[in-house]
């Protein structure tokens, strides 16, 4: 289904535009992380890459004779839990995805020890921690063998010690074969995670580039900005 | 000051002697009631999860229609019931007024929109942080109302509580298509109603002291099952 083009996206609401003539395209392979300043538009342009929100216009293309858009997942900032177990979650995932009932629980156990959850599994999934509820969130995108797994701030929230083990998780499912598309504005995490950037600013992609070449020199002069005033807390 | 002591004590022997009648008076009252919050909770629970997930061009009407509905004068149904039941109305063949069936049609229809109006006002706070994490897994409206009902099941509780309240406190429309029928249709607060007409202060009230404690216990038990499943669940 890769790769995603998105030609001219724009997303206007009550008269703001928030997603300003964005084209951009996304290859399978690389992981491109999404930075840029708060209120750039960044979680805007994942749920409009995931088909959350429609653009007001350009297009959002998927290739591939559907277009389909079944085999993407997203990971949320904040995670959402249903009232039931940690397993339970995963579970309710598949059975959405119509995976066969007899197949769920064994794809669901082996999602969650991957993301070392296997020990809390019968524990009821809003009593977690904060770290083990965004990789429980990351073991039910993941239980899905997503193509393509989009991941909205996933740490935002967490302390490094739970940082460190999301990230792994997320190169984990990186590994099994899962494209991924993340936002954050952690430049330290855009660096160990990313291998392209794109430099979001005011609704506008000002640069697309490889990570290697971002930051030791960004192209634009936004983006040069940016991670001037952002190194001093880096 | 001197009656209500007097009412107390005898609500006190009442309940001592378990008097035959008085037991089948209560029991009545129960039965009644809790079959017209069954049926309410089988239409209302899917019309508030209809009202939260699904977006159609009267819904707003709708909503609103239901929220005014809450607060039917019961004496109107109880009198559209019977127009409806009595010998020449459109059901009379069925022979149903002054029954407790006519009694359950009258209640469930003023709590239909409490349930409904109720429920969706908690299924919408649940949507609220819901709706993004549903979408993104592929939920149709059927599978995330059916999710909602599921995972508010502890506030719904208390939805239905509000339902049995108002049924077994009303009078109005029981007393209209029931006719408080001795050993037939009467129930606790017809039983209210004509003891105090009749003048016998103390015992209208003692019932009404039972009618009381017996909403208090099906309130407690309903706040002890909300507690242990938010301790259990989050």
């Amino acid at each position: 289904m890769l790769p995603l083009r998105l030609e001219k996206v724009c997303i206007t609401i009550s008269g703001q535009q928030i997603i300003d003539g964005v084209s951009a395209v996304f290859e399978a392979g690389p992981r491109s992380i999404i930075i840029g300043p708060n209120g750039a538009g960044k979680s805007m342009l994942l749920r409009l890459c995931h088909g959350l929100v429609s653009p007001s216009s350009g297009h959002v293309q998927w290739s591939g004779e559907s277009g389909s858009s079944s085999r993407q997942a997203m990971v949320f900032q904040r995670p959402v839990m249903l009232r039931r177990s940690a397993l339970a979650n995963v579970i309710y995932a598949l059975a959405v995805a119509s995976i066969p009932r007899a197949e769920r629980e064994p794809r669901a156990r082996a999602a969650m020890e991957r993301a070392g959850l296997l020990s809390i599994a019968e524990r009821p999934a809003r009593v977690l921690s904060g770290g083990e509820q965004q990789r429980l969130a990351l073991a039910r995108a993941g239980a899905l063998n997503p193509e393509v797994l989009f991941l909205d701030e996933p740490t935002a929230n967490l302390d490094p010690g739970a940082t460190r083990e999301v990230e792994a998780v997320i190169q984990a499912i990186h590994e099994g074969g899962a494209k991924i598309i993340m936002t954050t504005h952690n430049l330290g995490q855009a660096r160990r995670l990313g291998d392209e950037i794109l430099f979001l600013n005011q609704g506008r992609l000002a640069e697309h580039s490889d990570a290697a070449a971002f930051f030791p020199k960004p192209r634009s002069a936004e983006a040069n900005a940016f991670i001037r005033g952002e190194l001093p807390w880096d | 000051m001197n009656d209500l002591g007097q009412a107390f004590l005898q609500a006190v022997r009442l309940l001592g002697s378990a008097d035959a009648e008085l037991l089948a008076i209560v029991a009545l009252s129960l039965q009644v009631s809790i079959a017209a919050v069954v049926i309410a909770a089988l239409i209302g629970l899917p019309l508030g999860a209809a009202f939260t997930v699904t977006r159609f061009p009267a819904r707003r009407a709708l909503v609103v229609l239901c929220n005014s509905l809450m607060g039917l004068p019961p004496v109107v149904v109880g009198l559209l019931v019977y127009l409806l039941l009595s010998r020449a109305g459109p059901l009379g063949d069925y022979g149903l007024l002054f029954t407790p069936v006519a009694m359950v049609v009258a209640q469930t229809i003023l709590i239909v929109p409490i349930v409904g109006a109720l429920s969706h006002q908690v299924l919408e706070s649940a949507w609220e942080e819901y709706r993004e994490q549903l979408q993104s897994l592929g939920c149709g409206a059927w599978q995330a109302g059916v999710t909602l009902l599921w995972d508010a099941r502890s506030a719904l509780v208390t939805v239905l509580l509000a339902g049995l309240g108002r049924a077994t406190a009303e009078v109005g429309a029981v007393m209209i298509v029931g006719g408080n029928i001795d050993g037939v249709t009467r129930v606790m607060t017809t039983a209210i109603a004509l003891e105090t007409s009749k003048g016998d202060l103390p015992l209208a009230f003692a019932l009404g002291l039972i009618l009381i404690a017996l909403v208090l216990a099906m309130n407690a038990c309903a706040y002890v099952i909300k507690e242990a499943a938010k301790s259990r669940y989050g």
